[in-house]
């Protein structure tokens, strides 16, 4: 997982006609996070597509080298299984053993819903499945967008606690999200007010 | 490849789960029941129009499921996930067409020979029949996913999606009814490179609608 690395040298989003974002650079290796921030409609959402390959990169590169998991607002499970075997379709998917999902599920206090099917989830029940999903994959870059959203005090304390441990095993986290994360060593990145480094220091 | 048949068993049981497989046969069943009621118990006629018939009920009822093959996995954001883990949306859509052929058109197979005993179809004939619907749905299902993929981020598409696929499916119907009257064998083999041209362009065709949808 050590040698995961994610390097974006000048990207620029462009959506429905509209340039969101131009000139950003980042270079995230093991243990690294970065958040973005910035008022709604900025486009933090849109980069972390891009970076995902999800939208095209208007300008600039993106280069990954480790697998990736997405956490979006969007669920990705199959409303009429249960939650394990949800999850599990995932897990196989990527070949993980069945512990990783087993672990995944008690670090995020799901294991007691395993049998639940999804659609009678909760809205931080969800998220939290969500975040199962991503911490099953043993992909070593975390994309997340809004991962706190819906979440109550007692699941930030896990979100907070799954993120720290995946930084540990030299992982890789990019978050986008308009509230504070627990993330204490991660770079903020404002997208409203984002200027490239290299204008920061010719200003 | 192990991927693509897990996708293939996950997209095959949500289509069991759903009912979707009792529905082309119910389907077929009661066009087939009601044919004789429209056209009278005339022996003669409804073997001699009963397998026509029987087509485009195949047809319409491959068409039955398009709304639910790609819209729901792209706005619940399954798709993105695929594509996040390598998978090309070429791959995808294999992955799909045989879920989909698997979920209507082996069922219609079995349907076929109820519904002939209803029309009166001879030996000969059913076995024709069964033998162009064995060449012919994977060309249906193609085709349903095609439209599918296309219309997936439009609202109320299950129509949209029949108006473009009927047309599209006439060569189908032309050489699938035709081959039941035909001794020479050559309607089914026209029937098959009709199948093989749809079964070919199907995942590239839905492949790049599902990448052009992805906002």
């Amino acid at each position: 997982m050590s040698d995961a690395r994610l390097t974006l040298s000048g990207v620029a989003c462009v959506r429905g006609g509209r340039m969101l974002l131009t000139g950003i650079d980042l270079d995230l290796r093991a243990g690294d996070s970065v958040v973005l921030r910035g008022p709604n409609g900025t486009g933090k959402s849109s980069l972390i597509r891009a970076v995902a390959g999800l939208l095209p990169v208007y300008a600039g590169t993106v280069e990954r080298h480790g697998a990736m998991a997405l956490a979006d607002e969007m669920l990705a499970l199959d409303m009429q299984a249960s939650l394990a075997g949800a999850l599990a379709f995932w897990t196989k998917l990527d070949g993980q053993p069945d512990d990783q999902l087993h672990g995944a599920m008690a670090a995020l206090r799901l294991a007691s819903l395993a049998d639940v099917p999804v659609r009678m989830l909760s809205t931080g029940q969800r998220k939290r499945a969500v975040l199962a999903r991503v911490m099953a994959s043993g992909a070593p870059i975390w994309l997340l967008d809004e991962p706190a959203n819906g979440l109550d005090t007692l699941s930030l304390g896990l979100l907070d606690k799954v993120m720290a441990r995946h930084l540990d095993q030299g992982g890789i986290i990019l978050a986008a999200s308009h509230q504070p994360l627990p993330l204490p060593r991660a770079r903020d990145i404002d997208i409203g007010l984002y200027v490239p480094d290299a204008e920061a220091d010719a200003a | 490849m192990t991927r693509l048949l897990a996708l293939v068993r996950r997209d095959a049981a949500m289509a069991w789960r759903s009912g979707g497989i009792w529905l082309p046969v119910a389907f077929l069943l009661l066009v087939a029941a009601l044919f004789p009621f429209a056209v009278g118990p005339d022996a003669a006629l409804l073997s001699r129009a009963g397998g026509g018939m029987l087509w485009i009920a195949a047809l319409l009822a491959s068409l039955l499921p398009v709304d639910r093959l790609i819209a729901p996995d792209r706005d619940s954001g399954v798709l993105d996930q695929l594509v996040l883990r390598g998978l090309s949306d070429e791959a995808i859509a294999i992955a799909k067409l045989i879920a989909h052929w698997l979920g209507f058109g082996p069922p219609l197979m079995l349907a076929v020979l109820p519904a002939a005993a209803l029309l009166k179809l001879n030996g000969p004939t059913i076995i024709t029949l069964e033998l162009g619907l064995l060449i012919g749905t994977p060309a249906l299902a193609a085709l349903g996913l095609m439209v599918s993929a296309l219309t997936a981020s439009l609202r109320s598409s299950g129509a949209l999606a029949g108006l473009l696929a009927l047309p599209l499916a006439i060569p189908l119907l032309i050489f699938g009814a035709g081959s039941l009257d035909d001794q020479s064998g050559s309607a089914l083999k026209l029937l098959a490179a009709c199948a093989l041209v749809l079964v070919g362009i199907t995942p590239f065709a839905a492949g790049a609608a599902m990448r052009a949808g992805r906002e």
